[in-house]
């Protein structure tokens, strides 16, 4: 009989797929504006403009909502553990083993930061784009450089997290936790034992 | 295990990680600037990856066709002869080339462009603008895309009315078949699909202007830069 352990409460999930799925439309329509093939082929320039800039207003409007009527506690409690960094955590960021990890591993803490970092990045630069194309007060050379610099960093970044949430055998089934909640209790242990340590506790 | 009082990195991550962005507005285009063509040849490699940092910029719903059967660049308004070019005839004027550098505006430069054309003097000469005419308007095929420049603007050295880039015909994406290059001035000021060019007693505001843009747009010393 398989025991299940609760991973990621609903604002968690909530906020990490609504971070997903606004960043997937964002993704392709700033690839239309950015890539001249695809600009060619779709064409429609102003609307996508428009879609594009809206729907990332809509996108972090969106976060903070969720943040502020979601478990505002609990994400309290997130931001920390995702601040913390053990002698374990570096132990596991430079490849030595074993460095027994928390509910989330060094690499999914620093992963957090950036996208953070990321999307309120993103959120400055568009907002200078989108002003700067109406008053030369906010017009500087590098925006467009920021925000398609970020652009690529982010595609990394989610090309290892997709990589690791859906192909990597060893670490695919965290996807069962931020879609369901809940995770295998023996795989939590394996993975994250410090966490189930406190759990049991 | 450690007793230790944990490190607090995660807020140093993304700290860090926002000051460096919000600080690149400053200095990401002087790096890019030295770094670019060691990144561009690797660009190249990659499917569908923009060709050299070029970005297509339109204004309208779809982009003008080119049929070379009907296309026409008709030179009117303040001229002593109306002119009319068929592509054909176009090709058949003196040919010039030249390498030039395309600033855009937003921030975005293309190094090297190798474009081959006709100088703008060549055909306008071929009209005899009237005394009266002291500056040229830039029809574009997509409309409402419109410029203008005063005669001493378009009479600088390396103005042109392009047709091929980098060797080749011209591509849809970059105004085919024709488009006024002029280096001096940023992008929206080098009008794509060129279907006409009236002579007129003064300057305008075209397109971009129209919308806050400057009309005298020299690269580096208009529109909020260098000033």
């Amino acid at each position: 009989m398989r025991r299940y352990v609760r991973r990621f409460s609903r604002t968690e999930r909530l906020l990490h797929w609504a971070n997903a799925v606004g960043f997937l439309f964002l993704l392709a329509t700033g690839l239309i504006l950015y890539l001249p093939s695809l600009a060619v082929l779709v064409g429609r320039r102003p609307l996508i403009q428009d879609l594009h800039f809206w729907s990332g207003v809509g996108w972090v409007s969106v976060l903070v909502l969720i943040a502020l009527v979601g478990d505002r506690r609990g994400l309290k409690r997130l931001a920390c553990e995702v601040d913390r960094f053990d002698r374990d955590d570096l132990r596991w960021l430079l490849g030595r083993r074993p460095a027994p990890q928390g509910r989330f591993n060094a690499g999914q803490k620093v992963n957090i930061a950036l996208t953070a970092a990321f999307t309120f990045l993103f959120l400055v630069s568009g907002l200078l784009l989108w002003l700067g194309e109406r008053d030369t007060r906010f017009r500087f050379a590098s925006t467009v450089l920021l925000h398609d610099g970020l652009m690529y960093l982010a595609l990394a970044l989610l090309v290892g997290h997709l990589y690791l949430a859906v192909i990597n055998p060893a670490t695919r089934h965290a996807l069962r936790g931020i879609t369901l909640g809940s995770v295998d209790a023996e795989w939590a242990h394996r993975h994250h034992p410090k966490w189930r340590q406190e759990y049991d506790a | 295990m450690t007793d230790e009082a944990p490190l607090r990195i995660g807020r140093g991550v993304f700290l860090a990680t926002v000051a460096g962005g919000i600080t690149s507005l400053l200095w990401g285009k002087t790096v890019w600037d030295h770094v670019s063509h060691v990144v561009s040849p690797v660009e190249s490699l990659v499917p569908l990856v923009p060709s050299g940092g070029w970005r297509i910029y339109t204004v309208s719903g779809s982009l003008p066709g080119f049929d070379e059967a009907t296309w026409r660049l008709r030179v009117g308004g303040h001229v002593g002869t109306p002119v009319s070019l068929s592509y054909r005839e176009l090709l058949a004027l003196p040919k010039a080339d030249q390498i030039s550098t395309f600033h855009c505006v937003t921030g975005w430069s293309v190094k090297n462009v190798h474009w081959g054309g006709v100088r703008l003097r060549d055909v306008l000469a071929r009209a005899s603008p009237l005394p009266s005419a002291h500056a040229l308007e830039f029809v574009s095929a997509e409309q409402p895309y419109v410029d203008s420049l005063t005669l001493e603007q378009s009479s600088l050295q390396d103005v042109m009315l392009a047709y091929e880039m980098d060797g080749r015909p011209l591509s849809r994406a970059h105004g085919a078949p024709l488009r006024l290059v002029i280096p001096e001035m940023y992008g929206y000021k080098n009008v794509k699909w060129l279907a006409g060019i009236n002579v007129v007693p003064r300057a305008l505001d075209g397109y971009w202007e129209q919308l806050g843009y400057d009309r005298d747009a020299w690269v580096g010393r208009s529109n909020g830069y260098g000033t």
